[in-house]
């Protein structure tokens, strides 16, 4: 799969990831190169085979709906490189 | 340094013979003393000191386990309460999480002594210890080389001495290989073994937390505390842990070994294939039995993994947005300035590198081409093993292809980098157990020769098997013993 | 063309019922509204490295209940699913929803319209997924700030095929989810607090036309009030727009209330590529034959054969019925009052539906929190139902028993309000007035029947209203007769 440099600023954009323009080109090599590796499944016979996202057969366990958190709030918001008045702060969004 | 396995530490601590303060105190120096190893990003002093304290208490009290007062490290991947926590990133270079990794939690009821957070690949994507924040790792065995990645830091720590065992996580191979590098003992347990609560993720249907120790017998007794079931990690599962310690002797009479061909196929060098095999006839001299198999799909390994585990990355790494926590631009103009600048400046090339693919191989139009395909090629790669291990006990192969390689060697070339876990990814696409032990050695021009590693790979929670097959060859040979130049 | 050709509006609802549990879909912070921001986190709810998500049964088990209400198949295995996008309410990047395997899938809802209709709309799939945290812009100047008590809360989305053709219908079957979600004891319904809102999905087609016309979708209003403006704007906008040879652009939209229209939403312009994959931190989700019967054995008689049962077994009326059946707890109030008064389905209907509706109505209050038990009114309506009152007496008798006077009995003997049933003493009253009257009687009996209430009121006078109107009514008529 050959990237080119707009499909390197798309998914940099959805990765929120800048790529300078100077830059676009080699990471679009560097991508390709990546990509044909991946592209080495692509003549494996695979027709068929059920995709598999875990290992092993695991069933989803389950909790009980109950309220035992123990994290503190204060602390976890003290964590936050910038907050007030109790709120995380970004730039101003406009909806 | 000190050679002494686990059993015996614990022995003596329980004999006072030395104190467990002592012992940290040995591991602190001894940390400074290799402090050009890199090995470590933080060290705890204060910490490891009272640590020590609490563990001879509880040895006067004979209230310890056979963990107890014995110094280590853990990966800096496993979140400390209090302590940083870095995963070697910009990204947590102040990241001071509020709870401990449940690994972190087990060790520490055992009265374990940490001393610091051993140095790894940013955010564990790395097969040489050469992407982190924190600067590279170097090889005890030659300063020159790698020790591995991206478990870099608790394999060389290990193997330099400084402490005696190290918490680690393997995802694509990132302790085994490291450990076959540095000449010691990597264990990766089954999937859902051990939970990943508190691990910062990488590739969440991969990622396996474990151990770095100088012996098998030295994993079996670390996974004893590390294992077992916890509602905090959905995919933790909850079955009971098998006495890995009291197999450890079981004769090998009659074990079936199966070597996988593909292993030893067209990028092994030389001297790897011949010390493998030279280690598998000392299992053979123990009563197992060789026999020749394929894994057909083995070729599908890494294509599969280099798709799979950068999609989950991708994905995973999303909530690091200088928002909650971690780094954040400075002067951000907008929302799309916040993110885009924290993120580029938090992550290193490689880790961007692998978000971009794995936001490729799920974006739409390409998820069935790329994701879908690999997590197919995933399911007949686990079917191999199955049908594997309907006639042999373990499969056997090099755990790595060649042994460490130079610093800067492969830096420039990702896949020169990522064929470096041909023969370890398969593992992690299965979620079987597997372990990498030292086999012998490879000369190079300095006389110590370079270690090589040979893996053994189990069938699913049989993790007693591959440490009693370990500890067998182990018992039989001295390759384990043997330690890099001062 | 000289006539503009006739339009046919296309709507299906996304709506969002959050599930009444105590703690969050994946973390054990609680669920509670209305705590200062970011106090009901925890480190899961904000993404904190490490952290992983366990998810609750209970959200898992009401919404099983709710796909067997609507007689949906329940997936034995479904899948959690992440969807990647940006936001910074979003605290993990990704919100854990459910894409090609929903735990309910193809189920469908009878709707009666306010027109008398009856629609059967196809529910496509409803699915669980956490909720996102909340972006506040009003705050600051400069700054958006983020709480996240609510990022996480457990949510049923519950999706509609593009069945509906008008505002109103969709309201009607917005209700009708609304009903039956309170009913099953899996929402709380409080479109205030954001606890049921939805999104539309609006287009609009030449009538005849088979194939969908450009889609919008109008964002998260959370009144019902909004929602049918909302679409009716959004019809109104595309017809316009198509008359006048415009394309339309499929967008998100938001319904901005106090200028009564809507405009594209700014931050959803790029979010069109999710990039669903199954979530590798949660294995499939099983559900099997027995958690189902579990269930399904614990489900309430429905809606709809609550509504049909009083229409054919109790003879209700249409309007009484589906009044009743609006929400369980006055449909349960209404068959304690029966169970304690059986026979006598109309009368407690009638006033269930008045007398007490207009007190609780007056109060603020719930029927849950009504000031006279079920019991207790069946009894007062007893009194009604066996002449020991009149029913303009039981008023006044409820009214009394609302504010704490006691019970039917105590007020009506305390009060001296029991009813003059005795012959002999009606009797006595009416000849008296007959007496007082010459005037008026002779005037009756040439012929002015009109006076026959006249009577009625001096006697009623004369006993306080305490006379059996029935027997006075035929002890009158004989009286004037003879």
């Amino acid at each position: 799969m050959r990237i080119d440099p707009a499909i390197v600023r798309r998914i940099a954009r959805l990765a929120r990831l800048s790529i300078a323009d100077g830059d676009l080109a080699r990471v679009a090599g560097e991508l390709t190169r990546v990509l044909d590796l991946a592209d080495q499944l692509a003549d494996a016979p695979l027709a068929g085979v059920e995709p598999m996202a875990h290992p092993q057969a695991l069933a989803l366990s389950w909790r009980d709906d109950a309220v035992t958190a123990s994290d503190d709030a204060g602390t976890l918001l003290a964590l936050a490189p910038e907050a007030r008045g109790g709120l995380y702060l970004v730039p101003k969004v406009i909806e | 340094m000190r050679a002494e396995s686990i059993a015996q530490l614990a022995q003596a601590l329980r004999a006072r013979r030395i104190s467990s303060a002592e012992l940290t105190q040995q591991s602190l120096a001894a940390a400074h003393v290799h402090s050009h190893l890199n090995a470590l990003i933080t060290l705890d002093e204060t910490g490891a000191l009272a640590a020590a304290k609490r563990a001879d208490a509880a040895l006067t009290q004979a209230a310890s386990s056979a963990l107890t007062g014995i110094p280590f490290v853990h990966k800096d991947i496993f979140c400390t309460n209090g302590i940083r926590t870095t995963c070697a990133s910009r990204m947590l270079e102040n990241f001071v999480p509020p709870y401990d990794a449940h690994v972190v939690g087990q060790l520490n009821d055992a009265l374990a002594v940490s001393i610091g957070k051993a140095n790894m690949d940013e955010f564990a994507m790395g097969s040489s210890n050469e992407n982190s924040f924190f600067g590279p790792v170097k090889n005890p065995w030659d300063t020159a080389r790698v020790p591995g990645g991206s478990s870099g830091g608790s394999a060389a720590a290990v193997a330099a001495g400084i402490v005696t065992f190290a918490t680690g996580t393997d995802t694509g191979g990132s302790i085994r290989q490291p450990a076959a590098f540095c000449g010691i003992t990597g264990l990766k347990p089954t999937y859902g073994r051990v939970s990943r609560f508190g691990m910062i993720a990488y590739a969440s249907s991969l990622d396996c937390g474990g151990v770095l120790a100088r012996s098998a017998a030295d994993c079996a007794q670390v996974l004893a505390a590390i294992a077992g079931h916890d509602a905090r990690d959905a995919t933790s599962v909850d079955r009971p842990v098998d006495d890995c310690v009291a197999a450890l002797s079981t004769s090998l009479k009659g074990i079936r070994i199966g070597v996988a061909r593909e292993y030893f196929g067209a990028g092994v060098e030389d001297g790897v294939a011949a010390a493998t095999q030279a280690a598998l006839r000392e299992l053979e001299k123990l009563g197992a039995t060789l026999i020749d198999i394929s894994l057909p799909n083995a070729a599908l390994a890494i294509p599969a993994y280099y798709v799979i585990a950068p999609a989950e990355a991708s994905s995973n790494l999303s909530r690091y947005d200088g928002v909650r926590y971690g780094h954040r631009c400075a002067g951000p103009k907008s929302l799309e300035d916040l993110y885009t600048r924290s993120r580029s400046e938090g992550f290193g090339s490689e880790v961007q590198r692998r978000i971009l693919v794995g936001t490729y191989a799920l974006s739409a139009g390409y998820y069935d081409a790329y994701y879908l395909r690999a997590q197919r090629a995933r399911r007949v790669i686990a079917n191999d093993f199955t049908e594997a291990f309907a006639s042999v006990d373990l499969i056997a192969g090099p755990t790595a292809p060649t042994v460490a390689f130079k610093l800067g060697e492969k830096s420039g070339d990702p896949l020169a980098m990522y064929s470096a876990d041909v023969n370890t990814v398969a593992v992690n696409l299965a979620g079987l157990p597997a372990i990498s032990l030292p086999a012998g050695f490879v000369p190079n021009e300095s006389d110590n020769g370079l270690p090589v590693g040979l893996q053994l790979i189990a069938p699913a929670f049989a993790e007693a098997r591959l440490l009693n097959a370990a500890h067998q060859l182990q018992l039989a040979t001295d390759w384990h013993t043997r330690t890099p130049p001062p | 063309m000289t006539d503009s050709h006739p339009w046919q509006a296309v709507i299906g609802l996304e709506i969002h019922a959050q599930l009444s549990t105590t703690s969050k879909l994946f973390s054990d912070a609680s669920t509670a509204y209305g705590a200062d921001p970011n106090t009901q986190i925890s480190a899961v709810d904000v993404a904190l490295p490490g952290t992983l998500p366990v998810p609750n049964r209970a959200a898992r088990d009401k919404a099983i209940r709710f796909g067997l209400a609507i007689g949906a198949q329940i997936a034995r295995k479904s899948i959690f699913a992440r969807k990647n996008y940006f936001y910074p309410d979003l605290s993990k990047g990704y919100q854990i929803s459910q894409y090609e395997l929903p735990i309910v899938g193809s189920g469908k809802l009878v709707v009666r319209t306010d027109d008398g209709r009856t629609l059967e709309v196809e529910i496509q799939r409803a699915h669980l997924e956490e909720d996102a945290g909340k972006s506040l812009h009003d705050v600051f100047h400069a700054a958006t700030g983020i709480d996240f008590n609510r990022a996480g809360v457990p949510l049923l989305e519950i999706v509609s095929a593009p069945v509906l053709h008008s505002a109103q219908d969709a309201v009607a079957y917005m209700r009708t989810v609304h009903t039956l979600v309170r009913w099953l004891g899996i929402c709380d319904g409080n479109m205030q607090e954001g606890s049921f809102r939805c999104d539309a999905n609006v287009s609009v087609r030449p009538l005849g036309e088979t194939k969908l016309g450009t889609r919008t979708e109008i964002k998260n209003v959370n009144s019902f009030r909004f929602v049918e403006k909302a679409i009716e704007y959004e019809i109104e906008r595309q017809i316009r727009a198509l008359e006048n040879g415009e394309r339309l652009v499929q967008e998100t939209r938001l319904y901005d209330a106090a200028h009564h229209h809507t405009r594209p939403m700014r931050s959803k312009e790029d979010a069109d590529d999710y990039r669903y994959f199954p979530d590798p931190d949660l294995p499939p989700l099983m559900v099997t034959d027995t958690d189902i019967a579990t269930i399904r054995a614990g489900l309430p008689e429905l809606p709809q054969a609550r509504r049909q049962r009083y229409l054919e077994t109790l003879g209700l009326s249409d309007a009484d019925a589906a009044q009743l059946c609006a929400d369980k707890a006055t449909a349960d109030y209404f068959e304690a009052v029966l169970t304690a008064l059986p026979g006598q389905a109309k009368l407690c209907a009638n006033w269930v539906l008045g007398e007490l509706a207009a007190a609780l109505n007056a109060g603020g209050l719930a029927i849950e929190s009504s000031r006279v038990s079920a019991v207790a009114f069946a009894h007062l309506l007893r009194r009604v139902h066996d002449a020991t009152i009149s029913g303009k007496i039981a008023k006044d008798v409820f009214a009394a028993m609302w504010t704490g006077e006691g019970d039917a009995d105590a007020i009506i003997e305390t009060r001296g309000l029991t009813q003059i049933s005795d012959v002999g003493a009606l009797a006595a009253a009416v000849d008296a007035v007959l007496v007082e009257f010459p005037v008026q009687l002779a005037d009756y009996r040439g012929g002015n029947e009109k006076l026959l209430q006249f009577f009625v009121g001096q006697i009623m006078k004369r006993t306080r209203g305490q006379a059996n109107p029935q027997q006075l009514n035929t002890l009158l008529r004989e009286k004037l007769h003879s």
